[in-house]
């Protein structure tokens, strides 16, 4: 599985690198939730700006991160979606609702350190 | 028109004007009357020229200039007429309608002057074969189908040039038309004006996201104000446009839709519940900034340098 995962003061960084297989995604998750109690994370930011493609699959998978780390204490966020891949997502009618998803790392801190403070971000 | 509309037309008119006449007849009739058109080169020249004038074709000209390219059509014209080709003629009108498109001249002012010449040189035929009825007949047989043939050349030369001047001008158009402008940070302007069709919506969403990333835009408004119309795949192609862009991360304000868009994309049912729409572009700006400001206001982005 090719995904690095870094801490960055109250949050958590998750760069997906390649695509994962079903089983490598329940192990991300499962290490991700892991991961946000022992750290006491309060944001997870999702990095997919590697990413070629993001199918439907891939979607539930984000989806189910967050909610998983939602239970767990920590908001999440998705960041660096690229053109092509939006478009792609637009064209066969995919969503990450209600994911949150925000250009780069900056606004993904940005928008965390706003809404940890306002104990409000919706469905993350 | 493709080539094959066009070698039929031709050979239409050769059908028409043979008749049962032997060819190798026309060809030296042919002969004789373009050393006719030849030796009387000056005087028919000034009368197609004359002609030319009295009918006030040509008006973006002057006399000389009408009377150097007469000339150059003039010879042309009778080299085709004698060797049968009309390439050397299709270039020079090529090049003709190159130079005289730019300063207005319209496609039946060309094709009147080409049909002025045709008279004009079938008048001198007429004078010259007056006293030989039969001969008059076998040169028309042989003068008429490669006229028109002529005619037919310039008039779809000059056609096909102002089909590649327009193509090339749609090109530029489409080229200027989609700039996507920084306001300030994060905020990108979008103004659309004129037709927004398929093809230009999907260019434009490409360069709409492709700013959104080199920019880091949070939001973006596209003012619509100068379309006039929308159907229903530009108007889905712009919910997608907007859908993307919140994927990306930036927030999308649809300005300027005119009373007669916001019915038509009511009447089409389109899916506006993403889009977020202010009347005017005063409005989206201020939203834009409201929205933008929100950071500033939660304390977590540092207040603005004013000198930014």
């Amino acid at each position: 599985m090719d995904v690095s995962i870094l801490r960055q003061g109250d949050y958590l960084i998750a760069s997906i690198r390649s695509d994962l297989t079903d089983s490598e995604a329940r192990a991300l998750r499962a290490q991700l939730a892991d991961l946000v109690g022992r750290t006491r994370a309060r944001g997870l930011i999702v990095d997919v700006a590697a990413l070629d493609v993001i199918d439907s699959y891939l979607a539930r998978v984000l989806r189910s991160i967050a909610l998983t780390a939602r239970l767990r204490g920590a908001a999440t966020v998705i960041v660096g979606i690229r053109p092509e891949v939006a478009i792609a997502m637009v064209h066969f009618r995919l969503n990450l609702e209600p994911l949150v998803t925000v250009l780069d790392l900056d606004e993904a801190v940005t928008l965390l350190d706003t809404s940890v403070r306002e104990g409000a971000l919706d469905g993350g | 028109m493709t080539d094959d509309q066009r070698s039929q037309m031709e050979s239409h008119d050769d059908r028409q004007g043979s008749g049962s006449q032997a060819p190798e007849m026309h060809t030296s009739l042919l002969h004789e009357l373009v050393g006719y058109l030849r030796q009387e080169r000056s005087e028919l020249r000034e009368q197609w020229a004359r002609r030319i004038t009295d009918a006030q074709l040509l008006g973006a000209m002057t006399g000389q200039e009408i009377f150097t390219e007469v000339t150059a059509v003039y010879d042309n014209y009778v080299t085709a007429l004698e060797t049968g080709s009309v390439e050397s003629l299709q270039a020079y009108a090529r090049d003709l309608s190159e130079r005289i498109i730019p300063r207005g001249v319209e496609t039946d002012e060309v094709l009147g002057i080409v049909l002025l010449l045709r008279d004009v040189l079938a008048r001198a035929l007429v004078e010259r074969y007056r006293d030989q009825p039969d001969v008059l007949d076998q040169v028309f047989d042989a003068y008429e189908p490669a006229a028109n043939r002529i005619a037919v050349t310039v008039g779809v030369s000059f056609v096909d040039e102002r089909e590649r001047v327009i193509r090339e001008q749609q090109e530029s158009i489409r080229e200027l038309s989609t700039p996507v402008l920084q306001v300030r940070d994060r905020l990108l302007i979008l103004p659309i004006i004129g037709v927004l069709d398929t093809q230009r919506a999907r260019q434009l969403t490409e360069q709409l996201l492709a700013a959104i990333q080199d920019n880091r835009a949070r939001v973006v408004v596209i003012d619509i104000t100068g379309v006039a119309t929308i159907d229903v795949t530009v108007a889905n192609h712009l919910v997608q446009t907007v859908e993307a862009a919140r994927l990306m991360g930036a927030t999308a304000i649809i300005t300027g839709l005119s009373s007669r868009i916001a019915q038509t994309l009511v009447d089409l049912g389109v899916d506006l519940s993403m889009m977020r729409t202010v009347g005017d572009l005063q409005g989206g700006l201020e939203v834009a900034l409201a929205l933008l400001g929100e950071d500033v206001v939660g304390g977590v982005v540092p207040p603005r340098d004013p000198t930014t």
